[in-house]
């Protein structure tokens, strides 16, 4: 009996022992690939302020990332409008407040869901395919034949990617903007007993300057983060990585991104609201 | 005009390199054998910059490369080409643009200037009439010549090819030796070959050397090799020939080389 209570006890010791050095060995990933993340962040500064700029890669990220998203985002932003705009009027009517619905839809969506719809959606449909298609040239040595060729791949590749989903981010945020408080108005209008003229009036009211920075502030650091974050998936690939390590690596850029815009909404309210006084 | 200089590398506790030492004199073709994951494409990532060495020097032309600087190394691979194991070509450009991609990253050439020499580059490699398609469009032969047309496409002063014959038919195989043989001939490049295919070796080599434990085990030209009595050696060339063979003078290299 004392044996096995004494076996008992150590196997117990075993795992709980195990348990930490796996979480041990998962934070030392975790922590070095943000540690890795970070220099790429820091090369492609580095790489933007040097000469030359290649203007027409530039140029086609800009068309690939915002032309091509612009139906997407301007679809999501205007449904998430009308959502919006329903529950916003079904919330505030018991209240006897329905008439500050316009407030409720246009606040919001300026300030968080413009920027973080717009980000979602293009962390899936960019961030992804950055990953998808940078792994995929790791995998096939064209980023060594890059290098060979006496090209910095951080210049050609990371560089345009990097500038296109930061103009275009804030840039596409602006049309699904309209668009949301458009679904909102939409919606409250058609369904609802609200005016038109008193929505609109009501949403120019409640909109200051100030928001329109907090959008644009927020939507050109989440532009940032998911092409940092999909460039940075995109070369951690090993070249043995394989189509496994492509979908692997494309997976976690998602994943990655999506939570980075999370965390980053977080902390960018805390500075914008708490601590520069941002309305 | 290579020297390799007691050349360590490791990746985690896998010792691939332990101490190499080769040379590659100007003009020479060297084919770098050995069994699969000795290092043989590891090797030829450091001397073309791609990875660093853990320790050891490597010599290219005068210069010691393992602490270049990286705006030193890219000039420095401007005098190299490289011909990857699976081509490595661009998929979202033409082959034209392949092959015309450093001449716009490096010179200041015209576009009519830049497609003169693809296809001078392409005949060279006998393909023509392939400038506008993508590399998905190709033979698996068809893309290592292009690869090839790529590496040379800047004059280079020395060519390393990863296994060039891998994962091709014997006819094109044959074709690309065949190839690479005349290229060297012509151009009077410097060649490092890397392969475990022994037509390969055996059809483009002026010089051979086998590595083993991450370590030279042999050194010197065909005819050298062929004679040296290692066992190691003798089954990796002759395919475990029995020493009988070996001693009929020669019937394999015979066979190989045609001589």
């Amino acid at each position: 009996m004392n044996r096995q209570s004494a076996t008992r006890e150590s196997n117990d010791g075993f795992r709980s022992q195990s348990i930490l050095s796996r979480i041990k060995g998962r934070l030392h990933t975790v922590l070095s690939e943000t540690g890795q993340a970070f220099t790429l962040l820091f090369q492609t500064l580095v790489q933007i302020f040097r000469p030359p700029l290649q203007f027409d890669l530039l140029i086609k990220q800009l068309l690939l990332i915002g032309v091509n998203s612009l139906a997407v985002v301007m679809v999501s932003g205007f449904f998430t409008g009308m959502v919006l705009g329903v529950q916003g009027y079904i919330q505030l009517k018991p209240y006897a407040v329905e008439g500050s619905v316009a407030r409720f839809v246009c606040v919001s969506i300026v300030k968080e869901l413009g920027p973080m719809i717009t980000a979602f959606v293009l962390a899936g449909r960019i961030g992804a395919s950055i990953t998808a298609e940078l792994s995929t040239m790791k995998v096939t040595e064209q980023i060594d034949a890059l290098e060979v060729m006496g090209t910095n791949p951080v210049k050609y590749l990371v560089v345009p990617r990097f500038l296109a989903c930061t103009i275009m981010l804030p840039t596409l945020t602006i049309f699904s903007t309209f668009a949301g408080i458009g679904g909102g108005f939409t919606a409250v209008v058609t369904l609802f007993d609200v005016n038109g003229s008193f929505f609109l009036l009501e949403a120019q009211k409640n909109l200051y300057v100030g928001s329109v920075l907090i959008s644009l502030i927020k939507a050109t650091s989440f532009g940032m983060a998911i092409a940092a974050v999909g460039c940075y998936k995109g070369f951690s690939i090993s070249t043995a990585g394989g189509a496994e390590g492509v979908g692997r690596a494309t997976t976690g850029s998602a994943v990655i991104s999506l939570v980075t815009i999370l965390i980053l909404d977080f902390v960018l309210n805390h500075i914008l609201f708490n601590i520069m006084g941002l309305v | 005009m290579i020297s390799v200089k007691n050349v360590s590398k490791s990746f985690g506790s896998k010792i691939v390199l332990d101490g190499l030492d080769l040379d590659v004199p100007n003009g020479e073709t060297l084919v770098v054998m050995g069994r699969s994951g000795t290092g043989k494409s590891v090797l030829l990532k450091l001397i073309a910059g791609l990875i660093p060495v853990d320790s050891g020097e490597i010599w290219f032309d005068g210069t010691e490369i393992s602490n270049l600087k990286t705006k030193e190394m890219n000039r420095l691979r401007q005098k190299i080409g490289m011909l990857f194991q699976s081509a490595a070509l661009f998929d979202s450009m033409t082959v034209a643009e392949n092959v015309a991609f450093m001449l716009s990253q490096h010179t200041n050439y015209t576009k009519q200037e830049r497609l003169k020499i693809v296809d001078e580059k392409l005949e060279l490699v006998d393909l023509e009439g392939v400038q506008n398609l993508r590399p998905a469009e190709l033979s698996g032969g068809m893309r290592k010549r292009v690869g090839l047309a790529r590496a040379l496409a800047f004059n280079p002063d020395v060519i390393l090819y990863d296994e060039p014959t891998t994962g091709l038919d014997p006819v094109t195989c044959t074709e690309i030796n065949q190839l690479i043989s005349d290229l060297n001939e012509r151009l009077q490049v410097t060649s490092i070959v890397v392969t475990h295919d022994m037509h390969s070796a055996f059809s483009v080599g002026t010089l051979m050397v086998m590595i083993h434990d991450g370590r030279q085990l042999a050194y010197g030209t065909p005819d050298e090799i062929i004679n040296i009595e290692n066992p190691i050696l003798q089954q990796f060339v002759l395919f475990g020939a029995p020493d009988q063979i070996l001693k009929m003078e020669n019937p394999i290299l015979k066979a190989y080389t045609g001589r």
